[in-house]
């Protein structure tokens, strides 16, 4: 019972982690059909964003020290928002409508990130120390939920709930997805779709660097920390569905516990075969995902 | 009109990414250190004065991009000191060591074929190089097809001897059996193996489970994770219901720095489950935080805390070269003293042809950092004190068990009942 109860809660960590990554994703490919390969560096981007952040603060009086985390997310999604930005401004907006050509381009984008943070920050891993705060967990007999990930899970959490309210609930959202849906519809009603994709890129890349610091509290943080999720990521993009949030939350609570499951029962080598193998299987069922979005533009 | 401005904006984009990409091409080639242009450089003058007889060119072939480059730059950095030092002590038969540094890149194909050009093409007496075990194995036909001679400084899996290749890491007998030997007698029975998914883990646990069934140890797990896995928390919960004393650790780069974060944030500290691990040294502390290894073991012959005159000496040259904020380790130290054992044999062989030196290499001794290791001619591995280190605060190790005597090199672990039977695998 108890090693249930913990099985299901790392399926959940695991997932809400996933989830995180994805999210940033299901915006540039779910909606724009920009495949981003780019997407892990944003996360190395917001992984070393902690790590400057610990620097700062490593340099004010120690009491203020355990707080640098929380000033940490919000950098490390300006950050990567602003570096998506520029990205998007030099080299995305050409490519639109060309997902092919956004895959080769971003790659090559994705090499020039890491070898510049090579460059800044050495090829090493470093390493960030977690606020007190984080440390530890909360014990239920055998059952250990560490703080850690149960403060990812409620980063997660905000985080959905912020792009939910944004996507769907604001005029901006709106607009966003009207120009998804019908590019030359929405710009003949007035909406200047250039900001539009503009903003929009940045707010994927400044979701992957939030989710860089949720690694960074878990695993390493190196040139190469972003390559590591980014397979899974599109993973569940394409499992979920494109073009609808809830696909991406769906696609990532799927993986990440039968992921959980398969890795428990056998090992973590195989476990990972056994969910690809189920992915391709489902998809070749259900090709547009476990939500597909009831629209005639993507045809 | 408007299109001309928007070619214009197309060219300036294009021009600005050819520009991004030569700047990361720049820094790559800074991060050899310079080496693709010191090699032309060298390469030409090189011609010019084996002609005049006054230089010995030696190869040294390792990864200086790629993933593998984290590791392998410092190696290379440790065997351009020992260059550098014998040449100021005067060289080798009277003459100036001239390093040739080739890039593996972390390619098996391509330390296979940098090797062939060094032998070949530049005839270099020697060549010091490789890391894994992958890239010796890719070395080692080119070396016994041309009579090349290869120094690996790394720690590795065991069951080999190659005529043209001196081992100066350890051998398993050197590492891996005294450590479990060590944990056992310590206490603690119940071993729970947790290893990246290659050759060198698997080879590795084999072994030890043959031990520990003949030395009344149990193994209660076994588990592989991928090169760079980064999710250790189900595999944890396996760890937790299997109850083991100590966890015996072969992960290698990344994977490390997430299994020891999320060790500690389950609450299992290095009291309740020590962990012990031969792929943990100094330069991987650094990345992983010395406040969550605190506490756990590694097995090594060589830290850079080592109490011996040489090693003081060595650090402070190393830092002095290479920066204050670098560290030196195992391998580290292992490349250094590679460099310094050919030079012994070569002035006791008179000559740097490969036959005479190997002959003469037999039982030569150097005062290493690490103490005196001695060339075992037979194995062409070298004799090595065994050390077991506790991770301090500091990121550095205290050193807690050390055989007395260095132990004499088995790769074939012919010295040992239970690893009979263990060769053909």
């Amino acid at each position: 019972m108890e090693s249930t109860i913990q099985l299901l809660f790392n399926g959940i960590s695991t997932s809400s982690i996933l989830l995180l990554i994805a999210l940033g994703l299901a915006i540039t490919f779910g909606l724009m059909n920009v495949i981003n390969m780019a997407h892990g560096e944003f996360i190395m981007i917001g992984a070393y964003s902690v790590y400057v952040t610990q620097h700062a603060f490593s340099l004010l009086p120690g009491a203020w020290f355990d707080a640098y985390f929380l000033v940490a997310l919000p950098v490390a999604f300006i950050v990567a928002a602003l570096i998506g930005l520029l990205l998007e401004w030099l080299l995305i907006r050409f490519l639109y409508g060309r997902p092919l050509d956004s895959l080769l381009a971003t790659w090559g984008v994705g090499m020039i990130l890491q070898q510049l943070a090579r460059t800044i920050f050495g090829a090493p891993n470093v390493a960030v120390t977690s606020p007190a705060w984080l440390n530890g967990g909360l014990q239920f007999g055998m059952v250990v939920l560490p703080y850690k990930r149960l403060f990812i899970l409620g980063m997660v959490a905000v985080v959905l709930l912020l792009m939910y309210l944004y996507i769907y609930r604001s005029a901006a959202g709106r607009r966003m997805r009207a120009v998804m849906q019908n590019r030359e519809m929405a710009g003949c009603l007035g909406i200047s779709t250039r900001r539009v994709d503009a903003a929009t890129f940045a707010i994927g890349s400044g979701i992957a660097g939030v989710a860089g610091c949720a690694v960074a509290l878990l695993g390493p943080i190196g040139p190469s920390t972003g390559t590591y999720y980014i397979v899974d990521a599109f993973m569940v993009v394409v499992l979920g569905g494109l073009g609808k949030l809830i696909g991406t939350v769906a696609g990532a609570f799927g993986i990440g516990v039968t992921n959980t499951l398969f890795e428990s029962w056998t090992s973590a080598s195989i476990g990972k075969v056994v969910v690809f193998a189920a992915i391709v299987a489902f998809l070749q069922w259900r090709p547009k995902g476990l939500v597909a979005m009831r629209t005639r533009s993507l045809d | 009109m408007e299109r001309n401005v928007r070619k214009k904006r197309v060219n300036m984009f294009l021009l600005l990414a050819l520009a991004l990409v030569m700047v990361a091409a720049g820094c790559s080639n800074g991060g050899n250190a310079g080496t693709t242009a010191n090699t032309g450089g060298e390469n030409a003058a090189g011609e010019e004065t084996v002609a005049s007889g006054d230089t010995i060119k030696v190869g040294i072939l390792h990864s200086l991009s790629g993933t593998m480059s984290i590791s392998e730059v410092s190696v290379k950095d440790a065997e351009l000191l020992a260059i550098e030092e014998i040449n100021a002590n005067g060289g080798v038969l009277g003459k100036q060591l001239e390093p040739i540094i080739e890039d593996g890149a972390s390619d098996w194909p391509t330390f296979a074929e940098k090797a062939r050009k060094l032998i070949e093409q530049d005839q270099v007496a020697t060549v010091f190089g490789g890391w894994t075990s992958a890239s010796r194995k890719a070395m080692l036909p080119v070396f016994e097809e041309l009579g090349g001679l290869l120094w690996y400084p790394v720690q590795y899996e065991g069951l080999e001897t190659s005529p043209n290749i001196f081992y100066t890491g350890a051998t398993t007998n050197q590492q891996i059996i005294p450590s479990v030997s060590w944990l056992l007698e310590q206490g603690h029975e119940n071993f729970y193996l947790l290893g990246s998914d290659y050759v060198f883990p698997r080879t590795a646990n084999m072994i030890i489970k043959a031990q520990l069934e003949a030395e009344g140890g149990v193994t209660v797990g076994e588990e592989y994770t991928p090169l760079g896995h980064t999710e250790y928390s189900t595999i944890i919960n396996k760890i937790k219901a299997a109850q083991p004393d100590v966890i015996y650790n072969t992960l290698n780069g990344d994977s490390n720095v997430a299994f020891f974060k999320q060790l500690r944030d389950a609450g299992i500290t290095a009291d309740d489950i020590p962990v012990l691990s031969v792929s943990v040294a100094e330069e991987e502390i650094r990345g992983i935080g010395a406040d969550v290894l605190a506490g756990h073991y590694a097995a090594w012959n060589y830290y850079q805390t080592t109490d011996t005159p040489e090693n003081a000496a060595f650090v402070e040259a190393y830092k002095a070269k290479y920066g204050a904020d670098r560290v030196t380790a195992d391998p580290i130290e292992a490349g250094y003293i590679a460099v310094y054992l050919w030079a012994a044999a070569v002035e006791k062989a008179g000559t740097t042809d490969v036959e005479p030196v190997k002959a003469a290499a037999d039982g030569i001794t150097f005062a290493a950092p690490e103490g005196e290791v001695m060339i075992d001619g037979e194995t062409q591995h070298i004799y090595k004190k065994v050390r077991i280190g506790q991770v301090e605060a500091d990121g550095m190790f205290k050193e807690v068990y050390s055989t007395p005597e260095p132990v004499k090199p088995d790769p074939h672990l012919t010295g040992y009942d239970w690893a009979q039977g263990l060769e053909g695998q």
